[in-house]
């Protein structure tokens, strides 16, 4: 036990009203490849994070060879040894890649003069064992995978006996990651401690030593892989109680009930690929999956947002001949965007023009907008809703997260759709609000709306949907329903390719 | 007369005002108007001058026909745009009218033509902007820098004198119906109708959307990119019905007139409260904006200020104006 290089004891720290991290531990061994897993918001990134400097903890221990260290920057990180490579590519696309790469160092330069000639001699050193990239290339002519791979090589200047890989596969093909894990393990041979983020089973069992599981802000436990199983690892993730405040579910038979929405053969380039489902009357279709699985994507493709989608969409048993968005919207198809404030209302504008912005037509005659059709359409929905508002001519920034959601919903409901997506729509959302907007949804379900609410939050999936469509990579991974709808089940099918499972086990 | 305008124009809003988001943007325009009393009265007051009947209209006739640029202009805003080459396209319509003239061609024809011929360079200027995705601010200084190049270059640098138009033509310009000019007259159709455009017809409304979050306008099927190139094209066909209006009221055509006009114009809109990031701004706002501008140069006139100073003074009205409206949003967030 004496090669442990990182430790981290009692560590807490919580964003405002919610605790992102309560009283974690973590160890880790020099040489190692140690994976962190968790569902999103389980408190991994926030965890990195500390350990990088970028935030402080707000309780807690870190120390280093044994030593406590306070990390209060991301340069006071690198000096104690510590690299993160973050999910994003936080890259300057403009200049060089050996200007990238030595980013940080010529930062902390105390001379005038950048010797580039020396920086990219040295960059195509480190290059040299990573992969095939120009030290002089302009990082924008680079692939995605490339540039992670700059990335890692950011990293590794830095000397560092710590590296964090926050999700490195993620844009990589399956050749690219071969390439990386040989990588990791020369790496840990040398004695580099590393820090594995997945989502991926087959990764975890495949490339990493120990694994350590966090929930909901917590640590949960540390096995050696060797001595655990994926189903394992998944219940930890997502073993917790799920509480029983949802609406009831749809009473009947929900596969014999006619088909509102019918989906076939659904693909986009790179985005997503043959996706077919049914979407019956009365029932709430869940879209389940990591992120960046593709669920927005396809939901996007169905509704014409993303115009390049190929495939069958049939509407009531019609198929759809819609080419754009708003030819969807005519035909009754509408799209709640999971980013509210970025591309779902019009913040600075009323509630009233909010929710009228889908057709103006019903509350205009001749092209001019009747203010008073416009105030009572708003005021309708509102109190359907039942929406807290002073008056529906008030900016939409000045009410609530969760009363800002229910402007958005009532701007979905004010063209009657046929069927409506939900992308994570109760994020960012009081409790109180949660629950309103999962009996709303429900009612609508009720008065034949066809819903498909995507979530990242199984608990939500779980209690609002009556089945749930597992995306992993762009493909339909399985579907659930009924008792076998379970966290387990749907993580399982988030993170394992269903058809490798089947053929041999979880372990490649 | 101007204070005419004004009533007029409040007259009509508070059928418009009852609600809480109108009334903190007609708090501006109310403020706005309180403030340009205060100069009338302070002026009234500093010179014997100032309230005479010659001197209101001068100072009508001055704004009244930048103020419908300054309509093209807020539109513009509005949607997200800017559009710096409306100082160059106004004189390039007066040039091109006065060329067409001087060549044989009848006044009304030519005036047509070079209303026609700025809206083609508005439309151009939407192609790059929304087809070839340049920003705007480029795009409308290059526009500018090459409107400016043509007017010097049909004219050799000289003002076309224009002496032998009809006085029928000149009428738009220079005539008056009862006490009122024409100019006045023209401005206050022009005003009335786009504000009531702006705030009630659905076409508008658009632009409001597009501005406020281009990519909600999106998710909503609006198709932003039409929008924004129909209200640069607007914009410069405005310029362009105002370089013909100029001509009529000097019965010449300056290749050199309208540089800096941009600015004004600019800063009118924002004073009245459109924003540079688009979403507001009302059309009655950015003439109160444009009156208050012109009140204040007057005034600086009249009080024999500098002429250098009435830039500096100009400039600072602009700056407090965007402060006080940078505190105010924030407060509202």
């Amino acid at each position: 036990m004496s090669d442990v290089i990182l430790k981290v004891s009692h560590l807490s720290k919580a964003f405002g009203a919610i605790q992102a991290l309560r009283d974690v531990q973590f160890e880790l061994r020099r040489g190692e490849i140690h994976a962190l897993a968790g569902e999103n918001g389980a408190g991994k990134s926030t965890l990195m994070n500390i350990i990088d400097g970028i935030l402080q903890p707000d309780s807690g221990e870190i120390s280093l060879d044994g030593r406590p260290v306070r990390i209060s920057s991301p340069a006071a990180a690198q000096r104690l040894g510590i690299g993160l490579v973050h999910q994003e590519i936080a890259l300057c696309p403009d200049i060089t890649v050996a200007e990238n790469i030595f980013m940080a160092a010529t930062n902390a330069s105390r001379f005038l003069l950048v010797d580039y000639a020396g920086l990219h001699r040295r960059a195509a050193e480190i290059l040299s064992g990573l992969g095939d990239i120009d030290p002089s290339a302009l990082v924008r002519s680079l692939s995605i995978s490339q540039q992670q791979l700059v990335e890692i090589a950011k990293a590794l200047t830095l000397d560092c006996r710590v590296l964090i890989l926050d999700e490195p596969t993620a844009a990589l093909t399956e050749k690219e990651a071969t390439v990386l894990f040989a990588i990791m393990h020369r790496l840990a041979a040398e004695g580099i401690a590393i820090i594995y983020i997945s989502h991926r089973m087959a990764e975890i069992f495949g490339h990493c030593d120990r694994v350590s599981v966090f929930r909901d802000g917590q640590y949960v436990v540390t096995h050696q892989v060797a001595e655990t199983t994926p189903t394992d690892i998944v219940n930890a993730m997502v073993g917790r109680v799920v509480d029983n405040r949802y609406p009831a579910k749809f009473q009947g038979d929900s596969l014999a009930a006619p088909a509102i929405l019918e989906v076939e053969n659904l693909s986009s380039p790179g985005l997503f690929s043959d996706v077919n489902f049914t979407l019956r009357r009365g029932e709430i279709l869940g879209f389940g999956g990591l992120i960046g699985a593709g669920r927005s994507e396809i939901v996007k493709g169905i509704c014409r947002i993303d115009e390049t989608a190929t495939g069958t969409v049939r509407l009531e048993g019609k198929p759809l001949d819609a080419r754009r968005y708003q030819q969807s919207i005519k035909e009754g198809l509408v799209y709640l965007s999971e980013d509210r404030k970025g591309d779902g209302l019009f913040l600075d504008m009323s509630i009233a023009a909010n929710v009228s912005a889908l057709r103006l037509g019903l509350v205009s005659k001749g092209g001019i907008i009747d203010q008073r059709r416009e105030n009572q359409q708003a005021s309708d929905l509102g109190r359907r809703l039942n929406l807290k508002c002073g008056h529906v001519r008030q900016p939409v920034s000045a009410l609530s997260g969760g009363n800002q959601q229910k402007v958005a919903i009532a701007k979905m409901l004010s063209v009657n759709p046929k069927v409506i997506f939900l992308d994570e729509p109760t994020r960012g959302v009081d409790v109180g609000a949660k629950l309103e907007i999962h009996r709303i949804l429900r009612d609508l379900a009720n008065a034949g709306v066809g819903i498909v609410v995507i979530s990242s939050e199984l608990p939500e999936l779980i209690g609002v949907c009556d089945r749930v469509l597992v995306v992993r990579e762009g493909r339909i991974n399985g579907v659930v329903s009924g008792d076998a709808m379970t966290e387990q089940n749907i993580m399982y099918l988030a993170s394992i390719d269903a058809e490798q499972a089947r053929a041999g086990g979880a372990r490649p | 007369m101007t204070t005419q305008i004004v009533e007029a124009q409040t007259g009509k809003s508070p059928g418009s005002t009852g609600s809480g988001w109108k009334r903190l943007a007609g708090m501006r325009e109310i403020g706005l108007i309180l403030i340009i009393l205060a100069l009338f009265a302070a002026m009234s007051f500093a010179s014997p001058y100032f309230l005479t009947w010659e001197n209101m209209r001068a100072m009508a006739m001055a704004f009244a026909v930048e103020g419908i640029v300054v309509v093209g202009m807020t539109i513009l805003l509005i949607s997200g745009g800017i559009d710096l080459s409306v100082g160059s396209v106004t004189a390039l319509a007066m040039v091109i009218a006065g060329l067409l003239f001087l060549n044989g061609v009848d006044p009304w024809t030519a005036s047509l033509i070079a209303i026609l011929a700025c809206t083609a360079i508005g439309a151009l200027m939407g192609f790059f902007v929304t087809k070839v995705g340049l920003h705007h601010f480029i795009v409308s200084l290059a526009a500018m820098v090459i409107a400016r190049g043509a007017c010097l270059l049909g004219t050799g640098g000289r003002p076309l004198g224009l002496f032998t138009l009809p006085p029928e033509f000149k009428f738009i310009g220079q005539g008056s119906i009862g006490v009122i000019p024409v100019v006045i007259v023209i401005f206050v159709v022009v005003v009335v109708a786009f504000d009531f455009m702006l705030r009630r017809t659905t076409m508008f409304r658009k632009v409001f959307y597009t501005g406020s979050n281009e990519k909600a306008a999106a998710y909503s099927g609006i198709r932003t990119k039409k929008v924004i190139f129909l209200t640069t094209t607007l914009c410069s066909a405005l310029c362009g019905f105002a370089g013909v209006i100029y001509m009529a009221r000097f019965g010449s055509a300056q290749p050199t007139f309208g540089v800096g006009m941009e600015l004004n114009v600019i800063a009118a809109a924002v004073i009245g409260g459109a924003s540079l990031s688009g979403g507001s701004g009302t059309i009655f706002g950015a003439i109160l904006g444009t009156i208050l501008l012109s009140v204040v140069s007057s005034s600086l006139a009249l009080l024999d200020v500098s002429v250098y100073w009435q830039d500096i003074i100009r400039g600072s009205i602009l700056l407090a104006a965007v402060t006080i409206d940078h505190y105010l949003s924030k407060r509202r967030r």
